[in-house]
């Protein structure tokens, strides 16, 4: 336990201490599997805070506690001003719509079109809109990712690397403030990895969006990461900037840079 | 008292099984019914189990025409056939086998589709992406299922009786229009009224329980498989008890 939260690094500059997620002591278990034992974070506004972790070791449960589809055993989220576990459906609804989720197997609806799969988190959050704007707004967030000559094709079509653009695209259509990769990189090949990571980049620097990268492809980590929040045992193992961590003689750190 | 791990297990399914029944009621009165994805869901089943049921009642038809023909010949009353058809197809074959084959071809649909969705977390993307996935998806499939599998059924009827028709007339002639009106003769509100009804339950079991299955399947792409194999196992089964169960009822309240 002496080394749960060990800063190895100290990091909140002065002037950048406004966190849009804070987590506190989270705890989540599946009957004997403790996953989360007591983990600790802050996001702060425009970051990006990558979360290095093995596979199995919690990283997917930890953002599904942010966004609500997971309920933790204990300890506090607040996401945006707003503690998320006394929310109500219709706040939660509203919150989602300023955070946006990558998941991990892209998510798009394989029985639509890539057209029809940007328009559905818009039929609900924005039905106000006319059809004009909505087909704008659909080409817009293509374009962002490279992709606006895929918009009638069915997901099925298209290659790993493309699924997981339009996945972006998706996730991009509300103009979210916050957003949450779930190992955007896995399962492509190295250099489809790293066209991702760097237009997660590009998108931060264009929409100036806080994002939380869960990852253990270190190619992704040095490209993405301004922090990374190491998940060890359940706990934020250690915490620091990609040259700190490199830098470190902690055996468990190393053993992720190799 | 100490259950086995099995008795536990089913203990556990039957109460999430009634859970997930009961939410059917509360969402399906909650604003904003998903009205497209209904209908949608209603074009695709019918016409994904259409030509089946009305191959197999056809087949069914004939075949039982041909077999009992020698037997009713034997008492003197082969122009019975018509209205021994007609009933035995209203009352219980109608129902039951389009029962099975729909629980075979959609149960098991629903189950592989939503179990796919749920791996591939579409689920949790509809949550995040703020439509409720029980509305969209578990709503409209099962009203779809409830209200389908009666109008397949009774089609599945007609083309059953026709096959009968084609039978009998192999050997014999008795034109289509004689065949209908024998069987027409026979039959009473009181028995097409019960077996209508319990076409309604059938389709909301095959529906209830397919997207149960899907809904909550687990451990990755094998339990997708898992999840439509059961669905048409447990749906199959609850078929034969419900029927079992409404001839009980309408035989104590004096119908049928
Ligand atoms: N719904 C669930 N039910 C039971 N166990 C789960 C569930 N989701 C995740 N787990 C367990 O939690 C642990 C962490 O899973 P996960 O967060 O998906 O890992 P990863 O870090 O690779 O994303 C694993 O041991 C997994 O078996
Ligand atoms: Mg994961």
């Amino acid at each position: 336990m002496a080394r749960r939260d060990r800063h190895i690094a100290p990091l909140n500059e002065p002037g950048i201490n406004e966190p849009v997620i804070t987590v506190h002591d989270l705890y989540k278990a599946f009957q004997q599997n403790e996953v989360l034992r007591g983990f600790n974070f802050e996001l702060q506004k425009g970051e990006t805070l990558v979360i290095l972790g093995r596979s199995g070791s919690g990283k997917s449960v930890l953002i599904k506690c942010i966004i609500g589809l997971m309920k933790p055993d204990k300890g506090s989220i607040n996401v945006l001003g707003n503690d998320i576990l006394s929310l109500s459906v219709q706040d939660m609804d509203k919150l989602r719509m300023r955070v946006g989720f990558l998941f991990q197997s892209n998510a798009l609806y394989d029985s639509m079109t890539i057209r029809e799969n940007l328009e559905f988190p818009m039929r609900r959050h924005l039905s106000n809109l006319d059809a004009d704007e909505v087909n704008k707004r659909v080409m817009e967030s293509l374009e962002d990712v490279g992709l606006a000559h895929t918009v009638d094709m069915m997901p099925s079509e298209l290659s790993g690397g493309m699924q997981k653009r339009v996945a972006l695209a998706r996730t991009l259509i509300l103009k979210p403030e916050i957003i949450l990769y779930d190992e955007p990189t896995t399962g492509l090949d190295p250099i489809t990895g790293a066209e991702i990571s760097d237009l997660i980049v590009e998108i931060q620097e264009k929409y100036q969006t806080s994002s939380i990268v869960i990852s253990h492809d270190m190619k992704c980590v040095e490209i993405t990461a301004d922090r990374i929040a190491v998940l060890l045992q359940g706990i934020c193992y250690a915490q620091g900037t990609y040259e700190t961590l490199v830098a470190s003689e902690d055996a468990s750190i190393k053993q992720f840079f190799h | 008292m100490k259950l086995s791990k099995t008795t536990t297990e089913v203990f556990n399914e039957v109460g999430e099984l009634t859970y997930f029944t009961a939410r059917f009621f509360r969402e399906i009165f909650s604003p904003r019914f998903e009205w497209r994805e209904f209908f949608r869901q209603c074009y695709v089943i019918g016409y994904k189990s259409l030509p089946l049921i009305g191959l197999t009642g056809f087949i069914m038809g004939l075949v039982l025409t041909i077999q009992v023909r020698p037997t009713l010949i034997e008492y003197g009353v082969e122009a019975r056939i018509p209205a021994m058809m007609g009933l035995s197809f209203v009352r219980e074959i109608g129902p039951v086998l389009s029962a099975l084959i729909f629980a075979g071809k959609i149960g098991s649909s629903m189950g592989a589709e939503l179990g796919s969705m749920r791996v591939t977390e579409q689920i949790d993307s509809m949550e995040v992406s703020g439509t409720n996935p029980y509305k969209f998806l578990v709503v409209t499939r099962v009203l779809a299922a409830t209200i389908m599998l009666p109008v397949l059924s009774s089609l599945s009827d007609v083309i059953g009786i026709y096959g009968s028709y084609v039978a009998f007339n192999i050997r014999g002639a008795m034109t289509l229009r004689l065949f209908i009106s024998e069987v027409f003769n026979y039959l009473k509100f009181s028995d097409i009224f019960p077996a209508h009804i319990k076409c309604y339950f059938f389709g909301f079991a095959v529906g209830i329980i397919g997207c149960y299955k899907g809904y909550f399947t687990r451990l990755g792409t094998a339990g997708v498989g898992r999840a439509a194999n059961s669905a048409v196992v447990v749906s199959s089964v609850l078929i034969f008890i419900l029927d079992l169960l409404v001839v009980q009822i309408t035989d104590l309240i004096g119908i049928g």
